[in-house]
């Protein structure tokens, strides 16, 4: 299986002079892709340098060509990439020209890769044991007859609870944080000089993601191991990583140790992105370039008045006192029951002898939980994945229907109403979404004008529209205000970038002048500086049309600066509620301290 | 509703849309000569079914015993048959009625088999398991051998073999629609289409079945090679069309009674044109959903 020449060269430095000289020297690489419209270059002139132990972090946002810089180091590209010029060097081992052999047995047992999915990283149909043991019998660090006993040691290094039972378990049976262990354990598992995170953990809630990244740094410091941590999370890389890159349009823009990015940020780029970041003690417009890159379509009278009033004021001051407003939306005992998963229920299960007690096969999503959102209010709706935030939204949209409990919106029992019936009622227009994913909540067979007009078409009878005309003035009257350009409106969604669909998305959301909008994290799909733009539009919607927010989300300083109250749920039950100032500075619930304390905090 | 066709159309940016999808056309064959290929053969095909009895050199009805049995030459280019019919005008006079077959058929089974698809995999549940069970009933049976069996109970008519080829093909369209409605049910889109006042009938129409079309074009193009091969299958064997009606599938067993005595233009040239026409649609069905999926574009 080894390649007798990379084992040569692999040795040809003295372990002394690996220690101080640098593991992995990238210079001068440019990666080219061969597309429909010609060359692209995806990675231009790029230097990076890892030293033995080090923990480098490359900062991007989408298209900054941060993972096609990884993916070149492993030289996994497609195959319409190529290596136009420069140099790697892995250890003394030209990566750039290297034998396809030389590679096989660099990947995994030098240089191993973690990925974004943690679920489609992994085999979906093999035990999660079986494929570590995979590796390692592939790269001889374990015989047919020990393999066992190495993995359960492996999974126990990457504190996975009873790993006896867990290498049987197939990847579906596994939570996201888990399979991310798995991964990490899987990359591990030979002992590589060199360990590539690509958005490790990206899609995972703050709690996990704290602790899958204290588990890599703990597992590779250990090991004396260097790593490459690719995110487009600034904060994350300013905390676990000792040097950071920032990558704008392929090209590196800054690099500069990890205290001092927060701190004294170079580059106009990276500025940008240090503000763009959400962080304690900013305000909304704050996240915002000086001079806004997009002017605002909107007579603004309200975005530069926060800023007037200092550092942290409460942008809710500028609304109706909400405190005394009338309740729109009431939710009284909300209560959400479904079968549980893996419990065989009805005839098979009398048929194979599990009866399970009926207590077990109930699973409570959303367990007793009431509050209220007032006229002109924004109200956080605050948890991690499974905690029941999601399904309250949907149930409050009247898409799926509750077990038990009272909805009351505007004085009417809208819970009494079958969600099935819903998408005819009147109240219907009333109460409106923007979808967490921009991509999936457009159709991709209808244009961007299409889409804006689907609402007006059939519930618009109050805007009177009549005729084609009239309707492209509303659309383009609606583009307007969600700061979409109007020459965009006649592409289909695969033609959009990100928040270009997310403006889609609130233009559609807003055609109805609903009272409610439901916000299920309209930017975690997004980038930081897109998302600033975003939910600085947001804002400004809310003031011009009076409407209320419920924003469902994980992100506590997302929630903090666009919401007046927040309410922390777990397990489907209320943990806290109270102002947004008031549950991020004093945080009364541990629970709230636990989520608090798992972001990143990065060194400013 | 009122209110919806002239902002559909507002929307859809008529003129400048054809042009595009024109365009988009003429990359395509550009890029992937067979799809041309295909789409020539399909030219030929349409044309020999439009005016192919008018530009015919004979009636393909006339019988000549004086004539019969010629080999191909310059008179008769396929050459005659035992009645001293001309092979050629039969052979292009016949396109009009197999293809008629083979199009009535798929658009049958594709209404049918497409709603009945896409509704089982949206809504789930008891349509799911009718819908399900119906094609596997047809499924369980030999495909040709039920399309006889229907052909022969309901009478030996053209419109008959139309609705057995697509009895037979209905489970085909079942599935893959299913399929792909089930993927697209969770979808955002379509929850956002709920939000905005759709019901469920008009989300499966206007919003999952846009989405299935380019697949089931694939479908619709590869079943119609194959109604065309059934339907000359059945007239083969006796079934449906009946002599002296030109058909491909009646002049290759008519023919194949002389292949042994040496007269085998009769049945091969039937038997060309019927892997002509195949074959066709059997390339065509890449070619058309390159071109009518938006995500190819760019």
């Amino acid at each position: 299986m080894h390649g007798v020449i990379d084992m040569t060269q692999a040795t040809t430095l003295t372990p002394a002079e690996e220690a101080r000289g640098p593991l992995l020297e990238v210079h001068h690489l440019t990666v080219e892709f061969a597309t429909r419209k010609g060359i692209v270059t995806a990675v231009k002139q790029v230097d990076l340098t890892v030293r033995k132990g080090e923990t480098l972090g490359i900062v991007g946002e989408s298209g900054s060509g941060k993972s096609v810089t990884s993916y070149t180091l492993m030289r996994i590209l497609d195959r319409a990439g190529r290596i136009a010029e420069g140099t790697i060097t892995f250890s003394g081992i030209d990566v750039a020209n290297a034998t396809e052999r030389t590679m096989r047995d660099l990947r995994g047992r030098e240089i191993s890769m973690i990925f974004q999915n943690p679920r489609a990283a992994l085999n979906p149909i093999r035990k999660v044991g079986d494929q570590i043991g995979d590796v390692l019998l592939h790269h001889l660090q374990a015989e047919p007859r020990n393999v066992k006993a190495k993995v359960i040691e492996i999974l126990e290094q990457v504190r996975i609870a009873r790993p006896q039972e867990r290498y049987h378990a197939y990847p579906f049976e596994l939570s996201g944080g888990m399979c991310q262990r798995i991964v990490i354990a899987l990359a591990l598992a030979c002992q590589p000089q060199l360990l590539i995170a690509d958005e490790p953990t990206t899609g995972l809630d703050v709690t996990t993601q704290k602790a899958v990244m204290d588990l890599v740094t703990e597992l590779t410091r250990a090991r004396g191991m260097s790593t490459i941590l690719i995110t487009h999370d600034l904060g994350l890389a300013a905390t676990y990583c000792d040097t950071v890159v920032v990558m704008e349009k392929g090209k590196v823009v800054e690099t500069a140790p990890a205290e001092q990015i927060f701190r004294a940020p170079q580059h106009p780029y990276t500025q940008k992105l240090v503000r763009a970041t959400p962080r304690p003690g900013i305000a909304l417009s704050d996240l915002l370039p000086e001079a806004p890159a997009v002017p605002s379509p909107l007579p603004v009278g309200e975005r530069s008045a926060p800023q007037a009033m200092g550092e942290g004021a409460q942008t809710s001051s500028q609304m109706p006192d909400p405190v005394h407003a009338a309740p729109l939306l009431k939710v009284e005992n909300l209560l959400k029951e479904y079968p549980r998963q893996g419990v065989p229920m009805g005839f098979f299960a009398g048929l194979m002898g599990k009866k399970a007690p009926p207590e077990d096969a109930l699973f409570r999503a959303v367990d007793g939980l009431s509050f209220e959102v007032k006229k002109g209010e924004s109200v956080g709706l605050v948890g991690e994945s499974g905690c029941g935030k999601s399904t309250t939204s949907t149930i409050v949209m009247r898409l799926i229907d509750a077990t038990s409990g009272k909805i009351t919106f505007d004085g009417m029992d809208i819970g009494a109403i079958p969600a099935k019936e819903f998408a005819h009622h009147p109240m219907r227009r009333r109460i409106q979404m923007v979808f967490q994913d921009p991509t999936d909540s457009l159709n991709p067979r209808y244009t961007a004008a299409r889409a804006i007009a689907d609402p007006l078409l059939r519930m618009g009878e109050q805007f009177g529209i009549r005729g084609a005309a009239q309707m492209r003035a509303k659309v383009e009257e609606l583009a307007t205000m969600a700061g979409l350009p109007l020459d965009l409106l006649d592409r289909f969604p695969h033609q959009l970038s990100g928040g270009q669909k997310a403006r889609v998305g609130i233009a559609r959301a807003i055609a109805l002048k609903p009272d409610l909008v439901i916000l299920d994290e309209p930017t975690a799909a997004l980038d930081v500086s897109v998302q600033a733009v975003v939910l600085n539009l947001l804002e400004e919607l809310k003031q011009t049309l009076g409407m209320s927010y419920l924003f469902v989300s994980h992100d506590l300083h997302v929630v903090r600066l666009l919401c007046d109250r927040v309410i922390v749920m777990r397990q489907g039950k209320m943990v806290e509620e109270g102002t947004s100032e008031q549950v991020l500075e004093a945080p009364k619930a541990a629970y709230t301290r636990e989520l608090i304390a798992a972001i990143p905090h990065p060194p400013v | 509703m009122t209110l919806a066709n002239p902002a559909d159309r507002g929307s859809a940016s008529s003129s400048s849309g054809l042009a595009a999808t024109l365009r988009h056309a003429k990359y395509v064959i550009s890029e992937n000569p067979v799809t041309g290929l295909a789409f020539g053969m399909f030219l030929v095909l349409i044309v020999a079914a439009a005016i192919g009895p008018y530009i015919v050199p004979y009636d393909p009805l006339a019988s000549d015993t004086k004539a019969a049995l010629q080999a191909p030459s310059w008179a008769h280019w396929f050459g005659t048959d035992q009645l001293g019919r001309d092979m050629f005008s039969r052979v292009i006079v016949a396109t009009r009625l197999d293809m008629g077959i083979a199009i009535f058929s798929v658009a049958l089974v594709f209404a049918a088999g497409g709603i009945a698809g896409i509704a089982a995999g949206f809504f789930g549940g008891w349509t799911d398991r009718i819908v399900g069970r119906i094609s596997d009933t047809i499924m369980a049976f030999p495909l040709f051998v039920l399309a006889m069996g229907i052909v022969a109970a309901l009478g030996n008519t053209v419109t008959n073999i139309v609705i057995a080829t697509a009895i037979i093909n209905f489970p085909l369209y079942v599935r893959v629609a299913r399929a792909e409605a089930a993927i697209r049910r969770q979808s955002g889109f379509i929850q956002a289409a709920r939000l905005t006042g759709n019901g469920e009938w008009r989300i499966l129409l206007t919003q999952i079945l846009p989405n299935i079309l380019p697949i089931m074009m694939v479908q619709m193009s590869l079943t119609m090679g194959y109604a065309i091969l059934n339907a000359a299958g059945l007239s083969f064997i006796g079934l449906g069309v009946r002599p002296p009606t030109p058909e491909w599938g009646i002049m290759v067993a008519e023919g194949s009674a002389f292949i042994v005595s040496g007269e085998w233009w009769i049945a091969l040239f039937p038997g060309l044109a019927l892997m002509f026409a195949v074959f066709c649609f059997n390339l065509l069905g890449d070619g058309l959903r390159d071109i009518v999926d938006p995500q190819r574009r760019t």
